[in-house]
């Protein structure tokens, strides 16, 4: 254990003895990386002199693929980037090249969106505590996160069919309208879920071994994580009060009302206390939402790009015709080029989208949080004891596929 | 050449007053400001632009505009907490020996980025220090996101079907 006393040292203290380094190699399958990543470890007993990562095992070319499907092919690609918040995905994609294509999105659309994605974020952080909680040997933190999580994955299905890959929102808007007697399903979540947040807490807050694994572990100075690019719940546990939601608002964000949680300690429990306060915060934006669910359409006013409604396909020949130029070649996207983010539960999630005016795009980029927060993984783990790398790597909270693409 | 509309932009009159010639073009598009950078002179475009505010790079990547030359297009989108804005840069390289100098000594966060553009692109990043692939196998030929990459195979030479 990391320390192995109840008196809490730091472990920037604990100094090399001796200079007989050992090199460890960490990964590609070990249960702490969540996912394939390789970390090889230059040790002098158990204090970590060296940290490389090596990434790339779950690389599958997925910015190639982009570039040879029609545009809401892509969509679906999207989910499989980071496979914990496919709706955050979606969503930066949908608003790049909504952007392009200078697209209105009603606002039944936005609301059901934000809805969505800050459930998803829930699910999201909820594996991450759970998981985070199992590395440290908190086991029973796992089936708690889990059970809540299946509650979201359900309401998932209830809304696009898909429980993980829901490919549920659309250029123009979502894929169909909320489904039947799904405010009852949604309220029911809602309003069971701060318990269980308090739950969480009793379990872990204030519980002894939990502070000492986590208080003054994976410390990175705030400089430091700007100069590396690092985003979201890491560089709000430093005291940057910087959300992607409040600053630049997209999808509708700026009517909905929710704070910004902000520690300044920049330690493993400073990143812990930030995700649980986003968890309420974004229970408390998912209930705005569905509470002042606006009524109207779900897609946007624009037939070339929307598939039309069934009804119409059998009455209207244009309606028809839409369909099959949609179906068969896809829309084309005036030439140009945009950058949209969102705040992804991990950070800022941003698709650099080109058009050269054809029905395919010509590049898309994905400036994935991950990829950028696993950067620091090096100099957060030079010089700790290799019990703390756990908790130091557990509390970056990555996706390997966000990583690799 | 940089239009009216860039040229009234706060960060490009800023850019001009310190480097001259440096902003080689640019376009106000969907509300994104462009700047066109001068490849030879990205650096110190760069520290400039970090005085001025622009504290995040958010990320590098880049473009093929493959038959045209120059071949690539460089992209670093940066980012200004303070000031709550966000700038395209973008520097043209040739095709013939994709170079240009790395931005590590300004962002550390670029090094990534970096390596992922060389890996997948090709292109060089003088002075980076460990430009080596990132994504793809050490031993991998080629540079998958380029335009002449086939999606299907694994080699340049792969024989249409």
């Amino acid at each position: 254990m990391a320390a192995g006393t109840l008196e809490h040292t730091p472990t920037a203290a604990a100094e090399p003895s001796r200079r007989r380094t050992m090199t460890l190699n960490m990964g590609p399958q070990h249960p702490s990386t969540h996912g394939v990543l390789r970390v090889v470890l230059d040790l002098d007993g158990e204090v970590i002199l060296k940290a490389v990562a090596d990434i790339g095992f779950l690389h599958t070319g997925i910015e190639k693929q982009c570039e040879t499907k029609t545009w809401q092919q892509v969509v679906p690609l999207t989910d499989r980037v980071d496979y914990l918040s496919n709706l955050a995905n979606n969503l930066a994609y949908c608003l790049a090249v909504e952007r392009l294509l200078q697209l209105e999105i009603p606002p039944r659309a936005q609301y059901l969106r934000v809805m969505l994605t800050e459930l998803s974020r829930i699910a999201s952080h909820l594996v991450w505590l759970g998981t985070h909680a199992l590395d440290i040997g908190a086991m029973s933190m796992f089936m708690y996160c889990f059970r809540e999580r299946e509650d979201i994955l359900k309401i998932l299905e209830m809304f696009s069919g898909q429980r993980m890959m829901t490919s549920y929102l659309r250029i123009g808007g979502v894929a169909l309208d909320a489904p039947r007697g799904w405010e009852k399903v949604v309220g029911k979540f809602l309003s069971e879920f701060p318990s269980r947040i308090d739950m969480y807490e009793n379990l872990l807050t204030g519980n002894p071994i939990w502070t000492i694994r986590t208080k003054g572990v994976g410390y990175m100075s705030l400089e430091d994580l700007l100069d590396w690019g690092v985003t979201g719940p890491m560089i709000r546990a430093a005291g940057l009060k910087w959300d992607i939601r409040k600053d630049e608002p997209y999808s509708g964000y700026d009517k909905f009302d929710f704070e910004v949680p902000t520690r300044t300690e920049s330690d493993v429990f400073a990143r812990y206390q930030v995700r649980i306060e986003e968890l309420r915060q974004s229970h408390k934006i998912a209930k705005q939402a569905l509470d002042g669910m606006p009524p109207g359409p779900f897609q946007a006013d624009a037939p070339k790009i929307l598939l039309p409604e069934r009804e119409k396909m059998k009455t209207e020949m244009e309606a028809l015709i839409c369909h099959f130029k949609i179906v068969t070649e896809g829309f084309s996207v005036p030439a140009g080029e945009a950058y949209a983010c969102v705040e992804a539960p991990r950070g800022e999630l941003g698709y650099y989208v080109v058009s050269d005016g054809t029905t395919k795009p010509y590049r898309v980029h994905m400036r994935t949080p991950s990829f950028a927060n696993l950067q620091i993984l090096a100099p957060m783990l030079e010089n700790t004891l290799i019990a703390d790398s756990i908790a130091a790597l557990g509390s970056m909270d990555f996706v390997l596929g966000d990583t690799d693409r | 050449m940089l239009s009216e509309q860039v040229l009234g932009m706060r960060v490009t009159q800023a850019l001009e007053g310190n480097l001259p010639g440096a902003a080689v073009g640019g376009k106000l598009d969907r509300g994104e400001l462009t700047i066109d950078i001068d490849p030879a002179r990205i650096v110190e475009v760069c520290r400039a632009l970090k005085a001025d505010g622009y504290l995040r790079l958010a990320a590098v990547t880049c473009v093929d505009q493959y038959p045209m030359e120059p071949r690539f297009e460089v992209i670093y989108h940066l980012h200004s907490i303070s000031r709550n804005e966000r700038l395209r840069l973008k520097c043209r390289v040739s095709g013939t020996q994709p170079e240009i100098d790395s931005v590590i000594g300004v962002w550390r966060g670029a090094d990534w980025f970096e390596r992922e553009v060389f890996d997948l692109f090709g292109v060089h990043f003088r002075n980076h220090g460990n430009m080596t692939r990132i994504l793809m196998p050490e031993d991998w030929e080629g540079h998958p996101l380029r335009k002449d990459f086939p999606v299907h195979g694994y080699k340049y030479s792969y024989p249409q079907e």
